[in-house]
């Protein structure tokens, strides 16, 4: 599903350049659910940016199910990204003024889907991660966890290829943090090619795969045993 | 563009804040308001002074002969001349495209002593020795009987129409006039007709105080003979008569035998340049009115465009995340324009309509309290609505283009990065 070949990547700091990826090679089958974890600083956020297409490598080879991706304008950025990847973001990222279902329905929209028939998308969405009776209210109105929830059924709304977690439990207690896992496990036991960014030894033992990111470069890559966390739910 | 989620998107952000939005929006009601009323009171003016002019056909010249200021063939300076009847014919024969020649004699007036006795009564009377064609030249409305024609010409019958004034003070009320007698300076004329002038500046008064004879009529009993006083020539629509009146003029000094280079012995007041000259005026006022209204909007619409700005920079992370959804930057591009036209359209429709109801309540005083002089029916015309929509249309995209570029000019991963 993912393939990456020595992907490198340095900030500008001022006179300073910042080599942050230093060669990462590594690639990702359909259906697994990988942890990419390492201390900040180490590049996780940076590498999950690239692969979200939200910035560019300076050099090496990205191809995301069968399709190279170089040379993106940020229309083609845009588009592909609605197409292929689901963001999950740290701080939920939910635009406050739309409800709970327009923000679901928010990709489709994008993507020039009838109001109807979004609706009814993102509906059948929100049952799945068990926030139907929630569907009109704002996210202020709701809790962290419900709030990840409805990022969780946005990013999965439009059927993409991979699903992109970023520190998905960082603002969340760990009972609630259990219950998000909860639910990534669940869409992965679906088939779901899922993505997660943690630095959380717990979360990352959540997954079936972990990345092990120190200074640019891979330190370790192993299967693990995957603790189901309905287990602590 | 007609996208029911697009559109409650946009009063979504716009009535976030409503204090804000209001404030930004006065800014460009004000600016059409102001624009709106100076071209309304503009139009005010114009009507007011146009309505001066009554409904004179404009493109018209009067002339008349004064003493020679030159000797010519063999004739010495100082000479009086008159125009002949004869004059009418050969101004016709020789200049095209002239309409109407109408030779008008004249006696007695304002300030002159009683020229018109009817019995017991008496008055001071403009009196007018005319043909037919005057009133195309000079409209006034028959409000009883009839004007003169040809007939009365030909027979030179002593008939008189006589205005509402003279009507007023010669009369009393309910008093038959059709077929009454008044006498002209000894002379009796039938009174067949009555009329009534439209005119709002002063000499309002005076125009309604007028009485017409026949020419033919004017000439036998006052003893004219041949002599024209003064005459009245309009000429067709699409002939400027200030392009005739040379030709004219000269034609006329020949026929007198007067010197060519004798400015002095033929009297002339061309109508249609001074109508031009007020029309020119009204042009550069109109010219004025859009420019500082224009201006005043300008401020408006920089207003709109800051605070646009400020939008974008508050919705700088919902932008990134949206872009991160797959939201492409042309559709962010275009939410920011229709924000920002939405936004001046609505504030610039609430200034035209207030400046409609204004423009109506000062034309409910005006009809209140009587004529103003110089100053008629203050009003925008539908053309001028129509340029005040474009212009906002366009100012609003003027508004927005900045700040929609600055929204797209944010990288999504920044944009994210903004807490």
């Amino acid at each position: 599903m993912i393939e990456i070949k020595d992907l490198h990547k340095s900030y500008k700091m001022g006179s300073n350049v910042l080599h942050v990826l230093k060669g990462i090679n590594f690639s990702v089958k359909e259906g697994e659910l990988v942890a990419i974890m390492g201390s900040s600083g180490s590049g996780k956020s940076t590498l999950l940016n690239i692969l979200g297409m939200l910035d560019v490598a300076d050099s090496g080879e990205y191809t995301l199910d069968g399709v190279p991706i170089k040379n993106l304008n940020e229309t083609k950025a845009a588009n592909y990204r609605n197409k292929f990847l689901g963001f999950i973001f740290q701080s939920f990222n939910l635009i406050n003024y739309k409800s709970a279902l327009e923000n679901v329905a928010l990709p489709l929209y994008y993507q020039r889907v009838p109001r109807k028939e979004r609706q009814a998308k993102a509906m059948n969405y929100l049952e799945q991660v068990g926030l139907k009776e929630w569907s009109h209210h704002l996210p202020s109105e709701l809790s962290g966890g419900q709030k990840q929830r409805v990022a969780i059924a946005r990013a999965m709304v439009a059927e993409p290829k991979v699903l992109l977690a970023d520190e998905l439990t960082g603002a969340l207690d760990s009972t609630t943090s259990y219950e998000v896992m909860d639910l990534i496990q669940k869409i992965n036991d679906q088939g779901n090619t899922i993505l997660v960014v943690t630095h959380e030894d717990d979360i990352a033992h959540m997954c079936k795969r972990i990345v092990y990111l120190k200074d640019g470069v891979i330190m370790k890559d192993e299967k693990v045993k995957q603790i189901k966390a309905s287990a602590y739910v | 563009m007609f996208n029911r989620d697009r559109w409650k998107e946009i009063l979504e952000v716009l009535t976030t804040n409503w204090f804000r939005t209001l404030l930004t929006a006065f800014g460009v009601f004000w600016g059409i308001l102001i624009l709106i009323i100076l071209l309304s009171a503009g139009k005010g003016l114009e009507n007011g002074i146009k309505a001066d002019f009554g409904d004179i056909a404009t493109n018209t010249m009067f002339m008349w002969t004064r003493s020679t200021t030159k000797a010519h063939m063999g004739l010495p300076i100082g000479r009086r001349f008159r125009f002949k009847v004869e004059d009418v014919k050969s101004i016709s024969d020789n200049i095209p495209n002239l309409r109407f020649i109408s030779p008008r004699n004249q006696l007695g007036g304002f300030g002159n002593d009683n020229n018109v006795v009817r019995g017991l009564n008496t008055g001071a009377y403009n009196v007018y020795g005319d043909y037919p064609e005057i009133i195309n030249q000079d409209p006034m409305t028959i409000t009883e009987g009839r004007f003169i024609n040809q007939n009365d010409i030909r027979e030179k019958r002593k008939i008189a129409i006589i205005g509402a004034g003279v009507r007023n003070e010669l009369y009393d009320k309910g008093e038959a006039i059709m077929g009454s007698y008044i006498k002209i300076q000894g002379v009796n004329f039938m009174v067949v007709g009555t009329y009534k002038k439209k005119s709002s500046d002063g000499d309002g008064e005076e125009g309604q105080k007028e009485i017409y004879v026949p020419f033919t009529s004017f000439s036998q009993a006052f003893n004219m003979g041949n002599d024209v006083g003064w005459m009245a020539i309009t000429a067709h629509d699409g002939t400027s008569i200030s392009s005739l009146k040379e030709d004219i003029v000269n034609l006329m000094k020949t026929k007198h035998k007067i010197n060519p280079e004798d400015t002095r012995a033929v009297g002339y007041f061309d109508l249609y340049e001074q109508y031009n000259r007020v029309e020119s005026l009204f042009g550069a006022m109109s010219f004025i009115a859009y420019f500082v209204g224009i201006l005043v909007l300008l401020s408006g619409i920089i207003g709109v465009s800051n605070i646009m700005l400020i939008v974008v920079k508050e919705r700088t992370k919902e932008i990134g995340i949206r872009r991160a959804l797959g939201e492409d930057p042309w559709s962010i591009k275009k939410q920011i324009l229709l924000e920002s036209i939405f936004l001046t359209i609505i504030s610039g429709m609430a200034g035209i309509i207030i400046g409609a109801l204004f423009i109506y309540g000062v034309n409910a005083l005006l009809d209140a309290n009587g004529p103003v002089d110089m100053f008629l029916n203050p009003s925008v015309s539908l053309g001028v609505v129509t340029v005040a929509l474009f212009i906002l249309i366009l100012s609003g995209l003027l508004a927005g283009f900045i700040p929609a570029q600055s929204a797209i000019k944010v990288k999504p991963i920044d944009a994210l990065r903004t807490e």
